[in-house]
């Protein structure tokens, strides 16, 4: 398989989802423009990131504007296709702009930007030190579609301390039931606040993140 | 950007006559081209021009300025962009030699060579007065003003760095500034998407009204790759990219060169407006167009807008430039030929593209969906023309305009500050030692003062892991650690001051910064290579704090060249005042250090219990101008801790022999709280905890140290390591005269003489949470 990666022009983290994807778990990966249309060299066995950043300087609603590139239309034509779409950050609010997604990512709870290592569960239980970075990444959802992602499994990972406990302590933005990453329904479109890719360098003193995407990317068969 | 719909509505009306020293102007010669206008020396006075000025700028020209020349003058000659009354003792500052690729002053930042064909730019620079008026889009500006010096130059920015200064945080007016300024530094670095790896904050009384904001970015370039800010080549175009042009920040460099009084929110359009999206789309561009080849030189526009960047890139070319200003992109209608040129609007640059070239410019820039029009020519004639409608509404050579040029440059006299007979005044014998018992108290009091407590509510807003090559978030460090991506390199970076030390001593304060700066350097395990400065002082015309400033000059250069580490450029903010008097004199020093093999890099954190716990360099009896003696004796007056730069020196050597021989775990200099705040400071991390005791592990010859001298003094030239048993005895076999075993380090328990301390959990809840409290 291999990767692209979106490039708006407010993107910050798509060089590093490179560096991460290319180097630290060596798959290939090609850059994309967001003016460009062409997913063709692209099959559903591949997936396509929306890297973290500010896309369009998101002055709107994060991701509000981002939903509307050239790119995106072919990204969603893909997403129905069945290939894998994977959102971080500020991909995770494209995702959700893009109806991709459910739910919204509102403003931090205490309105400030957030940046820090914190810790987040998977469903089996395992326990990952992710780096976050965000202004708004609140998840909200009506209650019943938040009974509906838990009813099918559709919450990835969510906000725990350190010993894997869900508590209000261990969630940095007041997101609801603490989730931190989504897919959807047919498990091919995923996205989360925390910054895996950050966490794939062992200069950087921190792995978790490789197991992340192999789990949820690269794996032949998806864990959950 | 709510603000700058904001800005333009208030625009017009927000003065009354007079006070803004180009506001009246805006109205006074309605359907007047403003070349028309009468000037004269009472016109120079409300342009902040003194009548010599005025004079000299006529002599100059051989007639009358009209007044957009006029306006042109007061902007280069103001103190912000021509260092009249810094510069000539700048000089004497070491600026080339090692590493330099680039002399000191000839670009906008330094760039210095790190190996393998790579360069690190970096350049500190101060936001001052325009955060103390709005501390948001001041702060924001500041931090997207640095990165354009640093990809101005070809550089990709890859870390930035602030050292801040407010008044009192019990008070709500610096509570609001603090929040407003952090605020401000996390919208613009978070967008820009470059990671803010390290800085400093202090609280005193003396930075209330007037806090000091200063940036610092550091980029890397291909040496092959870079730009110079140089207009070449006659009949080449000259590009205007980036933002349109508004009224935001006219007279800024102006009004960056005056005091800062009750009346100074009424000059609010002298801020600029800050868009970290367009700033970002700018530096993508940038750097791609500079790939294409057809680049001659690039300068950003900063303070003083358009008339400073023609006149610098002119200048040093020895060219001349016609510029059209009609055809520069305006965000407003009507805008006025001094308007245009005085402008600091941000996120904009002048490029010189080689002729025949420009639509592989112009491709680049539609990429990015950013202006970029070509606005104008060089000239062989020096002279630099500006015209609107072909008709010459400004024209003056080049370089009478810039600092070394036609700028005057002044030598103010200077005298001995009154408060020096307060400081000789003090006596440690006036003063009673601490009492064995107060020890806790006073240790749990000093962990929670402002200068000393966790800044984590500052730093977790900004983002300080994007670009994945911050080493630091994982492993702490004296100075941060950013990996240079491709190749095995690392830099370490610091900004450091302490302003009181500066106070008390400006000489030795000053020496003592750039001490420090080396010392976090070291302790990561880098080789300091070179500094950048930002130079913070009062009024320059008040003899007393021009004594400091030059005092401080001196100071910096011996320790500069006694660390190798030239001053590659910086910048100079007088006028820091309030109703009060001056700040401290705050000469903040950003170095960059090397790290050639990350195998050979140090943290600063305690690794596992049982570790032994020592201390390099001497104990001295003193805790002159330390937070303890300042905050909680509540003395003002007190001399700068003690200092010598050659037992710095040495001490620095020998730790760095440590770490390269790999003898030790952790290393992390004694500075602000003293001895017992830097063991806290070691063992949060992994929460372990330490036994130390005082009269068993020191011998007689510290008889002399007073109690509060040995846990709370700030004497410099000490650092705390830990290494393993083994390691321990191998060092005391190597015996260097100034280690002394202190104790070791705990699963967690904290032990002080004896006595059980409780567990360093509760004591990091404390440090952790205390600026929160405050703000709460």
């Amino acid at each position: 398989m291999k990767f692209g990666v979106v490039v708006f022009p407010g993107s910050n983290c798509d060089r590093d989802m490179h560096d991460a994807l290319a180097y630290d778990l060596e798959q290939e990966v090609i850059m994309l423009w967001h003016k460009d249309k062409d997913l063709s060299q692209f099959t559903t066995d591949d997936c396509i990131v929306l890297p973290g950043g500010f896309s369009f300087g998101d002055y709107l609603r994060c991701g509000a504007i981002a939903r509307f590139s050239p790119m995106m239309q072919s990204v969603i034509e893909f997403a129905h296709a069945g290939g894998k779409v994977f959102g971080v950050c500020n991909g995770f609010q494209v995702l959700c702009e893009s109806h991709l997604l459910p739910g919204v990512l509102l403003q931090n709870e205490n309105r400030q930007f957030v940046s820090k290592n914190i810790f987040i569960t998977d469903a089996p239980g395992n326990v990952y030190k992710i780096p976050i970075a965000h202004g708004e990444g609140r998840y909200y959802a009506d209650e019943k579609t938040l009974d509906q992602l838990e009813a099918n499994g559709q919450v990835l990972f969510r906000y725990c301390n350190e010993q894997g406990g869900i508590t209000d302590e261990s969630n940095p933005n007041g997101s609801l039931r603490n989730i931190a990453g989504i897919c959807n329904p047919n498990r091919n479109v995923f996205g989360m606040m925390p910054h895996p890719e950050r966490a794939c360098s062992e200069a950087l003193g921190n792995t978790d993140g490789r197991k992340i995407i192999k789990n949820l990317l690269i794996a032949r068969q998806l864990v959950y | 950007m709510q603000n700058r719909n904001y800005y333009s509505e208030k625009v017009d009306n927000l003065f009354p006559e007079n006070d803004d020293p180009l506001s009246k102007f805006a109205t006074s010669n309605n359907g007047k081209s403003d070349h028309l206008m009468q000037v004269t020396a009472e016109t120079a006075k409300q342009l902040r021009l003194t009548e010599e000025e005025f004079e000299l700028i006529k002599k100059k020209l051989g007639r009358t300025p009209n007044f957009n020349e006029l306006c042109a003058f007061s902007g280069m000659w103001s103190e912000h962009c021509s260092y009249k009354n810094s510069i000539k003792w700048l000089k004497t500052l070491p600026r080339d030699g090692g590493r330099m690729l680039v002399k000191a002053g000839d670009e906008n930042a330094g760039l210095m060579d790190i190996g393998d064909g790579v360069g690190v730019v970096f350049k500190i620079e101060s936001h001052n007065h325009p955060s103390a008026i709005e501390p948001f889009q001041g702060a924001a500006t500041g931090v997207g003003g640095i990165q354009r010096d640093i990809f101005t130059m070809g550089a990709r920015p890859i870390a930035t760095l602030n050292s801040l200064r407010f008044g009192d945080l019990n008070d709500k007016k610096n509570q609001w500034l603090l929040a407003g300024v952090v605020h401000g530094i996390g919208y613009y670095g978070n967008c820009f998407g470059v990671p803010t790896v390290g800085g400093e904050v202090y609280f005193e009384d003396c930075y209330s009204t007037n806090p000091l904001v200063n940036a610092m970015s550091v980029g890397i370039v291909n040496v092959n790759k870079t730009v110079s800010a140089t207009a070449k080549g006659t009949g080449n175009p000259v590009f205007f990219v980036g933002s349109a042009t508004g009224k935001d920040g006219i007279g800024g460099a102006s009004f960056a060169s005056a005091d800062i009084t009750e009346d100074s929110t009424e000059e609010l359009p002298a801020v600029q407006v800050g868009d970290p999206f367009q700033e970002k789309k700018l530096l993508e561009a940038c750097l791609e167009v500079i790939d294409t080849g057809a680049v001659v030189g690039m300068q950003d526009m900063g303070a003083a807008g358009i008339i400073c960047s023609t006149a610098e890139m002119s200048a040093k070319g020895g060219v001349g430039m016609r510029i059209d200003l009609d055809k520069v992109p305006t965000r407003q209608k009507n805008m006025k030929t001094w308007e245009l040129l005085l402008s600091e609007s941000q996120e904009r640059m002048l490029l010189i593209v080689e002729k025949g070239r420009e639509e592989a410019v112009m491709k680049v820039f539609d990429k990015w969906d950013l202006h970029a029009n070509k606005i104008g020519e060089v000239t062989d004639n020096g002279l630099l023309q500006f015209y609107y409608n072909e008709e010459l509404e400004c024209e003056i050579p080049a370089h009478e305009l810039v600092l070394g040029g036609g700028a005057p440059q002044y030598t103010r006299d200077y005298r001995e500050p009154g408060y020096f007979s307060r400081i000789t005044g003090f006596n440690l014998l006036d003063i009673e030692d601490m009492k064995e018992e107060e020890l806790k108290p006073v240790a749990e009091q000093l962990i929670q003062l402002p200068n000393i407590a966790s800044k984590r509510w500052v730093y977790t807003q900004y983002d300080s892991m994007v670009g994945t090559a911050n080493a630091t978030t994982n492993y702490p460090s004296d100075a941060a650690v950013v990996l240079v991506k491709g190749t095995s390199k690392a830099l370490t970076v610091t900004v450091d001051c302490n302003g009181r030390y500066v106070f008390a001593d400006p000489y030795k304060g000053a020496m003592i910064a750039v001490a420090e700066a080396a010392r976090n350097i070291v302790c990561s395990g880098g080789e300091p290579i070179g500094v950048t400065n930002c130079l913070n002082f009062g009024n320059p015309y008040d003899p007393e704090v021009y004594y400091q400033f030059v005092k401080v000059i001196t100071g910096m250069g011996e320790a500069c060249r006694k660390f190798n580490t030239p001053v590659t450029g910086g910048n100079v903010s007088f006028y820091n005042q309030n109703p009060q008097g001056p700040v401290y004199p705050t000469p903040a020093i950003g170095m960059v250090g090397l790290i050639e093999d990350m195998e050979k890099r140090m943290t600063l954190d305690f690794k596992e219990e049982g570790d032994v716990i020592l201390l390099i360099g001497i104990q001295k009896n003193c805790i002159g101008s330390s937070e303890y003696l300042q905050k909680i004796r509540k003395i003002e007056f007190s001399p700068a801790p003690v200092f010598d730069l050659d037992e710095e020196f040495a001490v620095q050597e020998y730790v760095s022999s440590l770490i390269k021989n790999k003898m030790i775990r952790s290393a992390h200099d004694i500075s602000e709280g003293g001895l017992i705040i830097t063991l806290f400071e070691k063992a949060f991390n992994r929460n372990l905890g330490f036994d130390i005791k005082r009269e068993t592990v020191i011998p007689d010859k510290d008889h002399a140290i007073r109690s509060d001298a040995f846990w709370f003094g700030e004497a410099q030239s000490r650092i705390v390591v830990s290494c393993s048993a083994l390691q321990a005895e191998k060092i005391k076999e190597l015996s260097h005269s100034s280690i002394t075993r202190l104790g070791i380090v705990t699963s967690g328990e904290i032990k002080v003489n004896g006595k059980n301390w409780g567990h360093i959990s509760d004591w990091k809840q404390k440090y952790d949470t205390a600026i929160e409290n405050y703000l709460a």
